[in-house]
């Protein structure tokens, strides 16, 4: 048996349209912590979703090989059945049952098809002692935090006899001293000789606890650092995950700037699950008419959490602060009173969120204001459709005609009918999340030529994007946001992928970098 | 919305060139299967039972039964519609067709109230009972199956606390001329030749409803073509304004050789008029559409979710007031089991009628025609003499058998 317990080689996968892997390697020592990082849509979850069996073996190239043998798991069943296990992002827990339920979910200790509550109970709180939680295994999960839950999650994992644990962003929503108690734990794990494979953003939490690091980009595999032996840092790693040119992506533009347009003042949002937990912290931002300005931040940093909280209070419990459009204070309490004030809120899942997928593209781009087409409550659907006609012309979305389904639509032409929504409610300040993910090369750059042209109009955009060369081949200026705070501003020239990346990446900051 | 999607998920993968909706070409005509099904559907199965019945589906007093017979649900279809439309139900309906006759009897029974100020007050007293479960759906976040379950129980119990175990009657007879009755021969008869004797008065309105249908549609054709939208071509439709045009002059023909126009007939005609136009041309309309087919998008296009569910209640509750005096006026007299599983009627008619389960789809003359479709059903089966439980299993088997077909045409369409 060799020294690894598990080695991908050459995995390639790909989705219609996208490549999401190619020719990843990865080789993780028997008894270590490897740790994989990169920037969003780099390819970690994907990779981990292969490994694991979620895209069973034939769906995507290349082999794996676990303590010496070559797997081809056909599914989650396969892999957890040799030791394999992935703990998500999103617990998998169902709140309403037990500790020892959970922890014994499709693996339930029982005998002759009854299951055998003593030895369930029993073998959880053994459990328990082991991940360090003090809770009563038959305390329901609902009752205890999100920390804890991860530890029961672990417990999970360890009573499938678990020899490789992959956790996916584990610490993403837990507070400090949660996160060191989990790292504390994945310590121990390491001694008793289990192989954690962890996936995570906190770059000083990789430092602390992983033995390598193999690094993501771009879905391919850059490089493998060893933790103990080089002399790395979190700088090293940082310019690992970004170490790409901007190429001629983006439409050549001059900015004309002027006057404020849009501005929040220590505005402060506190999570409607948890009230106790602040999401964002006090915030402050400005857009000015004709500007286009980014914000940057890692999952989890809560760039969606501030946009929709400012969108008429789409989000979150405990608002605090205050917006102000073209300089005057303005109360936002619904969606309408948002669009009112001309403000739109473009949301990064198009799909879920942006569009009735069963309905054409006259009527959703006519969703956000169709008072405008109406007179005393009547729709002059004429008028609907000469303006839908309009739009589909201007935006170039490629369809037979504005009476196609937009369910069926590309991406990109999904994306182009929720920009004609926004751009039909005559808002002055567009606020686009994500306004580019999972649309192609081509398409992308069609957007950008619409937001540039939005801010020669004079609009004020505000564009939310986990890729940092759309942030600085398209911004004038660009915020950080980084655990709820914003912790930098850069300018256009200030502003480097390594520069957002450190900010992105501070935890205690509030020291911008002017 | 509390949670946030994850945002290193794959992409979506590119989508499937564009298209319109599924089509399939007849006779050299295209069309849209999963819209014009149902209507098909319809003439199929009048043709059938026209057939096994040996024409008696069809004969001047039988096609006035099956009208009047069929009024209240078709009503209540409407309201029915529109709920499902915007992804609720309304399993509350036979109770509240049940109390509000009862309250309709006691008022102008017990009461002596004139006729129309007690069915203006029974209406309202729908309304209220709308109110009262929108609130609950709409503001206060319970289910609509939870909450119309409840009103069920609830108003059958009203229902028997205010009449007891006896029914309460007679209705004063305009309301009964409204459930039952005719249109008066106001200008005299007219022979048709081999048919006989038929009333002036209907056939003038049959005509003038044929004519202003025709006018309407070719203003409507006449505008999209000035909008350079697709029309189809004239022979198409000059085709389907005459088919129209003689399915409605037949019927007419047949009611005014029997015994002129049914008052619920021509009150159903005005309802489905009206409630077409808010679910096509009025911003309320189109909002329920919007909430049906994707909530989390209407509420972030700053559509007011909560109200206008709470209205759709709100109608639907006075819907089926309406519907509660016909029946109770029919019957001549309002009684405790009234409007028993009519709920289970209108949902089915909805659904035949091309409502899809998720909503977000459907159209009122499609809840008619689911309507009646089973009105056909339940007329022409009695007619051949068959027994009630194949009557119900043929209404299971179409139902079944109508939202399978509509689920797999969505399939199909997304292929």
């Amino acid at each position: 048996m060799s020294d690894h317990i598990l080695r991908m080689r050459e995995i390639t996968k790909t989705f219609p349209g996208v490549r999401a892997l190619q020719d990843v390697n990865l080789s993780v020592r028997r008894g270590e912590i490897h740790a994989i990082c990169g920037e969003n849509g780099a390819g970690k979850s994907t990779l981990m979703k292969v490994l694991s069996g979620v895209y069973p073996h034939g769906s995507y190239d290349g082999e794996i090989t676990f303590d010496g043998e070559e797997c081809r798991f056909g599914g989650i069943r396969d892999s957890e059945q040799r030791g394999v296990v992935i703990i998500h992002q999103e617990l998998a827990l169902c709140p309403q049952l037990s500790i020892a339920e959970n922890i014994f979910l499709g693996n339930e200790r029982s005998r002759r098809g009854l299951i055998d509550w003593n030895r369930t109970n029993h073998e959880a709180a053994r459990l328990l002692e082991r991940v360090g939680l003090r809770e009563h295994p038959v305390t329901t999960v609902s009752d205890i935090g999100v920390g804890k839950q991860q530890l029961v999650e672990i417990a999970k994992a360890l009573a499938k006899e678990v020899r490789l644990l992959i956790l996916d962003e584990p610490t993403a929503a837990l507070n400090d001293e949660d996160s060191a108690h989990l790292l504390d734990l994945l310590r121990g794990l390491r001694a008793e000789g289990i192989t954690c494979v962890i996936i995570s953003h906190k770059l000083n939490e990789i430092a602390a606890v992983a033995d390598r690091v193999t690094i993501l980009r771009d879905g391919r595999s850059i490089e493998t650092l060893d933790m103990r032996a080089d002399d790395v840092t979190e700088d090293r790693i940082i310019s690992g995950m970004v170490g790409r040119d901007l190429e001629h992506r983006f439409p050549p533009h001059e900015p004309s700037i002027g006057e404020e347009a849009f501005r929040i003042e220590d505005w402060t949002v506190h999570s409607p699950t948890q009230r106790d937990r602040v999401v964002v912290s006090k915030a402050n931002l400005s857009v000015r008419h004709g500007e286009i300005v980014g914000l940057a931040g890692l999952m989890g940093a809560g760039r969606t959490e501030l946009a929709m909280s400012v969108f008429g209070r789409s989000y979150g419990v405990g608002i605090s602060g205050r917006v102000l459009r073209d300089g005057r204070p303005v109360e936002i309490r619904t969606v309408r009173d948002a669009i009112t004030h001309g403000i739109a809120y473009a949301t990064e899942d198009r799909k879920r969120y942006g569009l009735n997928l069963i309905e054409d593209i006259k009527r959703n781009i006519s969703a956000a204001d169709l008072g405008r087409l109406a007179k005393r409550g009547w729709v002059d659907d004429n008028e609907e459709f000469r303006v839908a006609e309009e739009y589909r012309r201007d935006m170039n979305i490629k369809a037979p005609s504005v009476l196609s389904v937009t369910g069926k639509l590309s991406g990109g032409n999904q994306q182009k009918v929720v920009l004609s929504k926004w751009i039909f409610t005559d808002a002055d300040v567009l606020i686009l999340d994500e306004p580019t993910r999972g649309i192609d090369v081509g398409a992308k750059y069609e957007i950008y030529s619409i937001i540039n042209r939005l801010a020669d109009a004079g609009k004020a955009v505000l564009v939310i994007s986990s890729e940092l060369p759309e942030l600085l081949g398209l911004c004038d200026r660009i915020y950080t946001l980084s655990a709820g705070r914003i912790t930098g501003e850069l300018s256009r020239h200030e502003a480097t992928q390594e520069r957002l990346m450190t900010l992105m990446t501070t935890l205690n900051s509030k020291d911008p970098a002017r | 919305m509390s949670s946030i999607s994850p945002t290193d998920v794959p992409t979506a993968p590119a989508g499937p060139p564009p298209a319109g909706p599924a089509r399939t070409r007849v006779f050299g005509v295209s069309l849209n299967i999963r819209q014009s099904g149902i209507y098909i559907a319809f003439a199929l199965i009048v043709v059938l039972f026209a057939v096994l019945t040996d024409g008696a589906l069809l004969q001047p007093q039988n096609i006035s039964n099956l009208i009047v017979q069929n009024s209240y649900i078709l009503i209540l279809s409407i309201g029915m519609i529109l709920i499902i439309i915007a992804g609720h139900i309304d399993l509350s309906v036979g109770s509240v067709v049940a109390v509000t006759g009862a309250i309709a009897a006691v008022l102008m029974v017990d009461y002596g109230i004139p006729w129309p100020v007690a069915l203006l007050i029974t209406l309202v007293a729908g309304g209220v009972i709308g109110a009262w479960q929108g609130y609950w759906i709409a503001y206060f976040g319970i289910p609509a199956f939870i909450v119309t379950l409840a009103g069920m129980l609830l108003f059958r119990a009203l229902t028997l606390t205010v009449l007891g175990n006896q029914g309460i009657g007679p209705f004063p007879d305009p309301v009964r001329t409204l459930s039952n009755g005719f249109t008066d021969g106001y200008i005299g008869n007219i022979g048709l030749g081999a048919l006989g004797g038929a009333d002036l008065f209907s056939l003038i309105i049959g005509v003038v409803a044929v004519g202003g249908m025709a006018l309407s549609q070719w203003r409507t054709r006449t505008a999209r073509l000035g909008y350079r939208q697709a029309v189809d071509p004239l022979p198409v439709f000059l085709l389907k304004i005459v088919a129209a045009a003689a399915v409605i002059l037949f019927v007419v023909v047949q009611l005014a050789r029997f015994r002129n126009l049914p008052w619920v007939l021509v009150l159903l005609t005005l309802l489905v008029l009206a409630y077409s136009l808010v679910t096509t041309r009025a911003v309320f309309g189109r909002q329920i559409y919007a909430i049906g087919g994707n909530l989390q998008a209407a509420v972030l296009s700053g559509i007011k979710v909560k109200q206008v569910v709470f209205w759709l209640f709100v109608n639907m509750g006075v819907l089926a007031a309406l519907a509660g005096v016909i029946f109770a006026g029919r019957l001549n007299q309002a009684g405790p089991t009234a409007g028993n599983t009519f709920e289970l009627d209108a949902i089915a008619a909805a659904f035949i009628g091309g409502a899809a389960v998720q909503g977000g789809v459907g159209k009122v003359v499609g809840a008619i025609t689911g309507g009646l479709i089973m009105g056909v059903i339940n007329n022409g089966m009695s007619l051949i003499g068959s027994p009630s439980e194949r009557v119900m299993l043929v209404k299971g088997v179409v139902l079944l058998a109508a939202v399978a077909f509509d689920v797999w045409a969505k399939r199909r369409a997304a292929q």
